[in-house]
């Protein structure tokens, strides 16, 4: 119990950090996000008035002259309400709604393939550890190559072969807009062949991380006296690799899945600009370029929000594998 | 090449039969320069003995006993001599020859461990059950559940642990705990032979009492023979029936404790005697005195004639 | 962003079971003089070291040997010729002078993120660790928040509200410093804390050794290669973000890197044109100096944990062992005529 609550513990207070950095950014920075924003939503054709003003004021700080501290409570407040303001990029759309139409597609890519890659890395290395000397052991240099590589470029690399030459994979979008987007088989047999490209991007380049750290941990399980004694024990040695090695050796690939995700989402963001995939990711671009500050700033607290429960969820499970850290703390 | 010439036997202790015959064994670890861990040994356990290996660090006392049982790794290899075991049922079986499937039935059902320092030995995130339970599976696949978990609580009501301690994960348990796990489950399947390597020494020393009747309680009513392995001759002396002690890898004096004890004929057993001070005898004699007793030229492994 | 942890666990380990072999091993004390500082050769080291210092000669001096990449001719998107190595952009700019030019910017800004993003986990992962206490529990959280914040949609966000004008080499390098520095932070505290609760420190301690004296000449010596590991990792994941950065139109607004090469390449429709040699190059530089620098990572490795050491030949060690004890055997059992049969036999209870 003390665990569970040690981790809620952490995650209440790396939440704060993420709103507070939130908050802070647009303050700190130099010009004036309001007046540009503002300016921005007249080309856009909408209209200023003096609530507009105090409404974006709140989000990104301007020549307010209310003391920082109301304004950093009322803009809590308005969080919690779910208010996070009105995009300018997608006027008049309110910024929640393009976060919310946008999530499932970054969640569904990002989620899976991370599951994929976790389970394969974690797999693949399990075995290349177990049994050195067989042809998956040139697997290592080979996925650590592709981790050095930027993963956009890869996206780029791929892109030019698998779907310019050889014409198996469309280029980019998320589905065939000709398709009407709902729970039939053509608009999902669609998602799924758009988004094959930019899900195998993402497992080429961070399945490396996964193997070699699973591999390592296994060649150095494999020399613990609890596999020994297995041995002794005469089990099988299917048995002794599933319960013995790899369940222990997984472990610090499931603490290190934090890092992991993180990177994930960092990479994925780029991916999908490369590939116009109508993720959180690229929108969030699109906000930068245009200037869209309230949208770039709930579309960061989102994408932080999704990371933090991920890393949440992922703690507590580890808590489960692991019974000696319920006694640790 | 083989060291018997030099081996100071004792005449057999007990006349009951050979469990285990070790012939000329020899195991060598190929490093850049290989090195010869043990050297020719030879010896035969007897059903139900209590037999002590003895020596200090590195003497291949451990590499001796890991390759008994074939869980020697490279670059450690077994160079000659032969392991035979003598089953109970009449027939015998040759140890080195053993493959796969036949080499895991024979481990823990004729031939178990209890290892140093139960610390590591068991798995850590797993229950006691399950590593009891995944045991039992391995060798008796038709036993029910009931019948092992009976079985499993059994096995640690023996070694004096409570049954409640199923659950319990292994950092859970105390080192003394630990190790009566580890010896009841070595006596799961109610081998022949026991090889126990340094069992007690991480331990304190009420508790190393207790877990040392323990072991020669169980001998008597199981009847299972035991390879005691320690560096610590004067415990030997009280619970062995017979005591080897080796040097450099070689079996330099085999014989009874008794008559080891009161007539030691190799130079170094007397010196490992000596070694240790006395709970009688005068205070401080032992460090004050300067003469060492025992002491004579470095230690061989020739018997002067 | 690169997907190599900082922190792989605990390394290959030999084949050889430590505990059993006779063979003396290596005291508790690391520092067995500077000489066990430095890596054995092997070929993936020498591969790695050629990898990093070919690239960096080509950033350093390849700017002063190849022509202007600016300028602009009207011969439009050309592939590699005699004239041009790599072909032409679309402006007719010299795409391997381009190439020359924006190496020497990565590196510039890869060591420039480097060394702040090192200095700063060496301060809140060391310090904080050594000091203990309230400054430990305060910077171990600090780093656990900021490696649980993903790291590039805060940089876009900083960047993003900084204007285009004000976002110069040194803004970009401070953004991603401070983005990245949280890992090592990690890895450094984690090596403190197990050096500082070493022996030999509690012995300079308990002889009165004055607390700098204990960090100067007991623990830095030991974290030396540890520090040196991290540093590469920083250098790799600035690289890359760096590129990221410049690739969505967010990087360095006077710099030239590959980052920006790719972004310009993007931006020409490079890909769409089937213009290979203007947007692989650049990212293949940018992957095939991260792997040098990841090879020579994997050396440095080593000598954090010396059972690394010849790993080869502990397994050419170990398979003869394997082959010989087998030899044995098959002689034993044609001389000896033993029974197969009989040896096989294992009554079952």
């Amino acid at each position: 119990m003390r665990f569970v609550l040690r981790k809620l513990g952490f995650y209440a207070v790396a939440l704060w950090a993420a709103l507070t950095l939130n908050f802070a950014i647009p303050r700190l920075m130099p010009g004036n996000p309001v007046d540009i924003l503002l300016a921005r939503l007249q080309q856009r054709g909408g209209q200023v008035t003096a609530e507009t003003r105090t409404a974006y004021a709140l989000l990104l700080g301007g020549d307010s002259d209310q003391p920082i501290l109301e304004q950093y409570v009322q803009y809590l407040g308005n969080l919690l309400r779910g208010d996070l303001g009105v995009s300018v990029s997608y006027f008049p759309a309110r910024v929640s709604d393009v976060i919310l139409q946008s999530l499932p597609w970054t969640i569904v890519l990002v989620g899976l393939a991370t599951v994929i890659t976790a389970i394969l890395g974690v797999l693949l290395g399990a075995f290349v550890g177990w049994k050195p000397g067989t042809w998956l052991d040139s697997l290592v240099p080979a996925t650590t190559l592709m981790a050095s590589m930027p993963y956009f470029w890869l996206a780029l690399v791929l892109v030019y072969f698998l779907a310019r030459n050889l014409g198996w994979f469309p280029m980019q979008g998320g589905f065939d807009v000709t398709l009407q987007p709902g729970w039939n088989a053509d608009f999902i047999g669609s998602a799924i062949q758009h988004g094959f490209l930019p899900a195998l991007t993402i497992v080429l380049a961070s399945i490396g991380g996964w193997l070699l750290g699973m591999r390592n941990m296994m060649v150095s399980t494999l020399s613990e006296d609890y596999v020994l004694t297995a041995e002794a024990k005469g089990l099988s040695p299917t048995k002794i690799l599933r319960s013995y090695a790899a369940r222990n050796a997984v472990l610090p690939s499931v603490a290190g899945f934090a890092i992991s995700l993180g990177f994930v989402v960092s990479g994925s963001v780029i991916t999908e600009q490369v590939f116009s995939y109508p993720g959180i990711g690229s929108r969030l671009l699109m906000a930068v370029s245009n200037n869209d500050f309230a949208l770039m700033q709930g579309m960061f607290l989102f994408i932080t929000l999704s990371v933090l429960a991920a890393n949440l969820v992922v703690d507590l499970l580890y808590g489960l594998i692991d019974p000696r850290t319920r006694a640790r703390s | 090449m083989t060291s018997t010439a030099t081996l100071a036997v004792g005449p057999d202790a007990t006349d009951r039969d050979a469990v285990l015959t070790i012939r000329d064994l020899t195991v060598v670890y190929e490093v850049e320069e290989p090195v010869t861990a043990v050297e020719g040994a030879s010896l035969t356990l007897h059903r139900g003995e209590i037999l002590g290996l003895a020596g200090e660090s590195g003497c291949g006392k451990t590499t001796l006993a890991y390759a008994v049982n074939r869980l020697h790794r490279p670059p450690a290899r077994i160079a000659s001599g032969d392991i035979v075991f003598h089953d109970r049922a009449g027939h015998d079986v040759d140890v080195l020859a053993l493959e796969d499937a036949d080499l895991r039935e024979f481990r823990w059902s004729q031939l178990s461990m209890v290892f140093q320092g139960a610390m590591n030995a068991l798995n850590p995130v797993t229950s006691i059950r399950a590593q009891l339970r995944d045991t039992l599976r391995a060798h008796r696949p038709r036993m029910t559940r009931a019948q092992v978990e009976a079985r499993s609580v059994e096995v640690l009501e023996r070694v004096g642990v409570d049954p409640r301690r199923l659950s319990s994960y292994p950092h859970e348990l105390s080192g003394g705990m630990r190790q009566r796990v580890m010896i009841a489950m070595a006596m799961l399947l109610e081998p022949q032979i026991m090889i126990m390597d340094e069992p007690t020494t991480a331990l304190d020393v009420v508790v190393q009492r207790e877990i040392l009747t323990e072991i020669v309680r169980l001998r008597d009513e199981l009847d299972f023979a035991v390879v005691f392995i320690t560096h610590d001759l004067p415990l030997l002396l009280e619970i062995s029936d017979r005591i080897a002690v080796m040097l450099r890898g070689e079996i330099v004096e085999l014989d009874t404790s008794q008559r080891l004890l009161r007539e030691p004929r190799h130079p170094y057993t007397r010196k490992l005697l000596g070694s240790f001070p006395s709970l009688h005898g005068e205070r401080g004699a032992f460090i004050r005195s300067g003469v060492d007793e025992t002491a004579g030229p470095e230690p061989t492994t020739e018997v002067p004639a | 962003m690169t997907h190599l942890s900082t922190d792989n666990g605990p390394t290959v380990g030999s084949a050889a079971d430590e505990k059993l072999a006779p063979v003396a091993s290596s005291a508790d004390r690391p520092r067995a003089g500077w000489r066990a500082m430095l890596p054995t050769m092997t070929p993936w080291l020498a591969l790695g070291l050629f990898l990093v210092i070919s690239i960096a000669l080509f950033g350093t001096i390849g700017p002063y040997l190849v022509g202007d990449p600016g300028q602009i001719r009207d011969i439009g998107l050309t592939a590699p010729s005699g004239e041009f190595v790599l072909g032409t952009t679309q402006t007719g700019q010299d795409v391997f002078a381009q190439l020359a030019h924006a190496t020497r910017g990565s590196l510039q800004i890869g060591l420039l993120v480097g060394l702040i993003a090192t200095a700063l986990s060496c301060f809140f992962g060391i310090y904080g660790a050594y000091r203990g206490g309230l400054t430990d529990e305060a910077f171990s959280l600090l780093s656990n928040v900021m490696l649980v914040i993903p790291g590039l949609p805060l940089v876009i966000v900083i960047s993003g509200f900084v204007p285009r004008e004000a976002r110069g080499l040194w803004t970009i390098a401070v953004v991603l410093a401070i983005t990245s520095w949280a890992g090592s932070a990690r890895v450094l505290r984690a090596q403190t804390l197990s050096v500082r609760s070493r022996d030999y420190v509690a012995a300079a301690r308990v002889a009165g050794e004055r607390s700098w004296r204990v960090i100067v000449v007991e623990i830095l010596p030991n974290l030396l290669p540890v520090i040196a590991s991290q540093f590469v990792f920083a250098v790799i994941a600035a690289i890359l973000g760096e590129a990221g950065l410049a690739f969505i139109g967010l990087g360095a607004s006077n710099a030239s890197t590959l980052g920006t090469m790719l972004f310009f390449a993007q931006n020409g429709f490079a890909l769409g044109m089937g213009a290979w040699w203007w947007f692989a190059p650049p990212g293949l530089l940018i992957a095939l100096f991260g792997m040098g620098l990841s090879l020579i990572n994997f050396s440095i490795d080593e000598i954090i944990n010396p059972k690394l050491k010849n790993v080869r030949a502990h397994r050419k060690r170990a398979r003869k062992a394997i082959r010989l004890e087998r030899e044995v055997r098959r002689a034993d059992r044609r001389t000896a005529g033993r029974s197969e049969a009989g040896a096989q036999e294992v009554a079952s209870r």
